[in-house]
């Protein structure tokens, strides 16, 4: 039975999402959407703890045996990932419905979660999949899902936005699939596995580079890597909650996943000593950080400020990727981990200032701190993590990154970490003094209805979903033994691969 | 285009060729090129004509958004659940094999009930394309 959980955990919402576009009930789709979505974090989990121990499973799609048909393999590093992606859904399907059904038309909704559960499907599957063709398949499935979410959006900027997410989203995957087509043309075959053993064999080094320069951009542009993330901002800022909140914590990360996976495992370690990808990927992750949180603190909205704070972390993880050693990965895939709880989070209370006040802006939130304190509570402890004060998730990534960095004697990226987080000090600042020491306005926005000088009440599930990823947050920074221990298997796993010795 | 006689009288005659031509790909799939998709596309130009020539109200009578809906994605179970039952048959997911006792009747049996699936959901997601985008300008 374990080794058909992996192919469950992408079949139960591929047959749910037909089901909630049959059914059309807007109440319905979400109980279900939320079944799967529980159905989901659990299997993931077992799929976790099972590969933990120490098995790899390999599951061959319809009975074809690999490298001729699909094979699912999972590592403890995609298991992990999978994982990621499963819990924040579960999140998100936890604090999503009063927010849809207040920004999402009624006969809309099921077509909604139907996306939702097919964007989730296509994340899913692009971790667990060991078929670099099938990683396409599913990079396209989440993302054409999630064009279509963005631009539900209720402001009309979600269509350019969505637009925009669409050329440049597309010319990434695009970019990726003509380095796979090279891959094939030079090796015969699209098992991961198997093209890592035909790979150093190749007497076409030309067209070997050329896949490599063309599968790194293309991953880029969907990780929103620093100079190809001019899509993020304003896709997160104006897709609506819910959607903002899985996609910022999920899409770029799997994205950094499929990422890690070609470099590490498909090309292998000693191919990346010899490219000039580590370096630049160094200095491509420190400009991010401080551009970044530079642009972040120039905003005066809060969906958007979060939006850039992201590029910023996604520095983070890339710099850590470009380390190229065992405790620069591990350092970036806690980040991926934290970084996920953190801004799923971060969103959440976004979704509720939406919610509650009908508005992000700065202008219209200030002084709202002392009449919604549950809300910001929780945006305090993300706004500390986002800083990487000790006792957060934030800290304990940015500490391992510190530390692998000190190890290489990169002082460059030493002192991007600590620039990085005084200017994420000075935006989290900014956000909370405008909420806690400025007069509170009474605000009328446009033509949007909204609740005058009386706050909406907070539904349940929000908290609920709000404050579960804010315990976790504070939880896995005092127990680090979960994460560090499950992202340190994923790094060995890779470099056991390899077969490099640390 | 609805007063054109030639148009209206030639494009009676096509639509059934059309058609058949449609279900000739899709059920000859597993034998000689074709399948699923193709068969879509071949099947939808059929109503695509019928809406050109005789009027968009007239297909749409037909082809309402309800049914065009409830297909595709019932296009798309079809296709999932053959899965499912696969594996609960024993083999893995879309492991046709174990549909019938003899493998090869199971590919058969396999491959003709996916393709419809990916058949039903292509043509009756051309048609809410076409349909969403001519209401657009019929309506201005």
């Amino acid at each position: 039975m374990t080794e058909h959980i992996s192919v469950l955990l992408i079949i139960i919402p591929l047959i749910a999402a037909p089901i909630l576009v049959l059914s059309n009930h807007a109440k319905l789709s979400w109980i279900i959407s939320l079944l799967v979505t529980i159905a989901c974090a659990y299997l993931s989990f077992e799929l976790l703890a099972d590969v933990q121990q120490g098995n790899e499973i390999h599951y061959a799609m319809g009975g074809w045996a690999p490298p001729w048909g699909i094979e699912y393999i999972i590592d403890p590093l995609n298991a992990l990932v999978a994982f990621i992606v499963c819990l924040i859904a579960l999140a998100t399907m936890v604090f999503a419905p009063k927010s849809v059904e207040r920004e999402i038309e009624t006969h809309q909704i099921p077509l909604f979660y139907a996306a939702f559960l097919l964007c989730f499907l296509g994340l899913v599957g692009m971790c667990l999949t060991g078929d670099i063709f099938n990683m396409f398949v599913f990079l396209e499935i989440s993302s054409l899902a999630s064009y279509a979410l963005i631009g539900l959006g209720k402001n009309r900027r979600a269509l350019t936005a969505s637009f925009h997410y669409l050329i440049l989203g597309t010319l990434g995957a695009t970019f990726f699939l003509l380095g796979i087509g090279m891959l094939l043309a030079a090796t015969g075959t699209l098992n991961m596995q198997d093209l890592a053993n035909l790979l150093p064999a190749i007497e076409n080094r030309p067209l070997l580079h050329t896949a490599f320069a063309l599968i790194v951009v293309g991953m880029a542009l969907k990780a929103a890597i620093f100079p190809m993330h001019l899509w993020l901002p304003n896709a997160y800022t104006y897709a609506p909650s819910t959607v903002s909140i899985f996609l910022s914590a999920t899409s770029t990360k799997v994205a950094l996943y499929a990422l890690i996976r070609c470099l590490y495992d498909v090309f292998s370690f000693e191919y990346m000593l010899n490219s000039w990808l580590p370096q630049s990927l160094l200095l491509i992750g420190t400009v991010a950080v401080i551009y970044g949180s530079w642009l972040a603190i120039g905003q005066r909205e809060v969906k958007k400020m979060l939006a850039y704070s992201s590029v910023a972390q996604i520095g983070y993880i890339v710099i850590g990727i470009g380390l190229l050693s065992d405790a620069g990965l591990r350092a970036s895939l806690l980040h991926i981990f934290n970084h996920a709880l953190m801004k799923g989070m971060l969103f959440m209370v976004a979704g509720i200032l939406v919610y509650r006040l009908n508005s992000t802006d700065y202008r219209s939130i200030s002084g709202m701190g002392k009449r919604m304190p549950i809300t910001f509570g929780a945006l305090i402890i993300g706004a500390l993590s986002l800083i990487g004060v000790p006792g957060t998730v934030g800290f304990i990534s940015k500490w391992n990154l510190a530390q692998a960095a000190l190890a290489q004697q990169q002082w460059l990226v030493v002192v991007a970490l600590l620039v990085g987080s005084l200017m994420a000090v000075i935006y989290c600042w900014k956000l909370i003094e405008v909420l806690y020491f400025q007069p509170a306005t009474k605000s009328r926005i446009g033509k949007v209805e909204q609740g005058g000088d009386s706050v909406a009440r907070m539904p349940v599930g929000m908290i609920i979903g709000l404050w579960s990823l804010a315990v976790l947050c504070i939880y896995f920074g005092f127990n680090t033994d979960v994460t560090l221990q499950g992202a340190q298997k994923a790094v060995d796993a890779l470099f056991a691969a390899q077969g490099v010795t640390q | 285009m609805q007063d054109n006689l030639i148009l209206r009288v030639m494009a009676k005659v096509l639509i059934p060729v059309i058609l058949i031509y449609a279900f000739y790909v899709q059920f000859h799939g597993d034998f000689s090129p074709g399948g699923g998709f193709q068969a879509g596309v071949i099947f939808s130009t059929a109503i695509l004509l019928y809406a050109l020539v005789f009027g968009m109200d007239r297909a749409a009578d037909v082809m309402t958004d309800k049914l065009l809906i409830a297909l595709s994605a019932g296009g798309l179970l079809l296709y999932a659940g053959t899965g499912v039952v696969s594996m609960l048959l024993g083999g893995e997911y879309l492991n046709y094999s174990a549909l019938a006792s003899n493998p090869l009747t199971g590919q058969h049996i396999g491959i003709i009930v996916i393709e419809l699936g990916v058949g039903l959901t292509v043509a009756s997601t051309m048609l809410l394309i076409f349909f969403s985008f001519a209401r657009r300008v019929v309506s201005r």
